[in-house]
C-alpha cells in the first residue's frame, strides 16, 4: 500500500517489477491516497506526503501480532518476516502453550511456559541458539 | 471476493472502515487535545476499505474480507522509489 494511485501501481508493475517477479506481484497492490489509511495505521509521513515503510502481521482474528516500520532508505528482510509468521503460526496452533525464544526458527526447540519451567530456562536453552 | 470497479477519470480512493473517533468538543473552542493512537500489538487492526491493482484488474479490498487467513500488509514511500 502505498499513496500512489491504482494506475500508477499499473504502470510500475506492468513495466518494472513484472521484470523482477515473473508473472508480476500476486496480490492487491492497495493504493492509499492522501494517506488516510497510513494514518490510521501511525506509518504516514505527513511532512513528506508517503507512508514510511511498515510492516503488519495481521492473523486470522484479525488481531495484529507484530509490526515494523522503517524509514524510507532501507529495505526490509523478508525471511525475517516469513521466520515470524512461522513463529506465530506455531503459537496459535499450539494454543499458546509452546513459546519460541530468541533465535528460534522451523526445527529449532520451543519452550513450554509453565511453573516447572521457571529458573530453569538456562538448563534447555542455550545463549548460542539465539544465533544461527 | 475482491470486487471489480471501472476506472474513471477520477481517482479512486479508499479510506478507513468503521467508526471515526469524533473530535472532542471543548468549552472555550480550543483546538481539541490530539490523542495518537497508537498501534499495538494484540489488538484489532483498523479495518479499511483500498481500490488496489490486481492481476489486470481493478479491484476495491476490504481487509475484514481476508478474516481467517494470516494477512502481511505493507507500506512503502511510494512506486519506483528504488529500495
Amino acid at each position: 500500500m502505498s499513496i500512489d494511485s491504482v494506475f500508477v501501481h499499473k504502470m510500475w508493475n506492468d513495466h518494472e517489477l513484472s521484470k523482477m517477479v515473473s508473472g508480476g506481484v500476486p496480490y492487491p497492490m492497495l493504493s492509499d491516497g492522501g494517506g488516510k489509511v497510513g494514518s490510521v495505521y501511525g506509518v504516514y509521513d505527513e511532512d513528506a506526503g508517503v507512508e514510511t515503510r511498515g510492516r503488519f502481521i495481521i492473523d486470522p482474528d484479525g488481531v495484529i501480532q507484530g509490526f515494523e516500520v522503517l524509514t524510507p532508505p532501507v529495505g526490509r528482510n523478508v525471511n525475517e518476516s516469513l521466520r515470524q509468521i512461522q513463529a506465530f503460526q506455531l503459537v496459535r496452533n499450539s494454543k499458546g502453550t509452546e513459546a519460541t525464544p530468541s533465535g528460534w526458527k522451523p526445527g529449532k526447540m520451543t519452550l513450554k511456559p509453565g511453573p516447572g519451567l521457571v529458573g530453569k530456562v538456562w538448563e534447555v536453552w542455550k545463549t548460542e541458539m539465539a544465533f544461527d | 471476493m475482491p470486487e471489480e470497479f471501472k476506472a474513471g477519470c477520477a481517482r479512486p480512493t479508499g479510506g478507513p472502515v468503521g467508526e471515526a473517533v469524533a473530535p472532542e468538543e471543548t468549552k472555550d473552542n480550543k483546538k481539541p487535545k490530539e490523542v495518537a493512537k497508537m498501534i499495538k500489538v494484540g489488538r484489532k487492526a483498523p479495518d479499511f476499505s483500498a481500490p488496489a491493482y490486481l492481476n489486470g484488474k481493478f479491484v476495491n479490498i476490504k481487509l475484514s474480507e481476508y478474516l481467517g487467513k494470516w494477512v502481511v500488509l505493507c507500506f512503502y514511500p511510494g512506486d519506483f522509489t528504488f529500495v
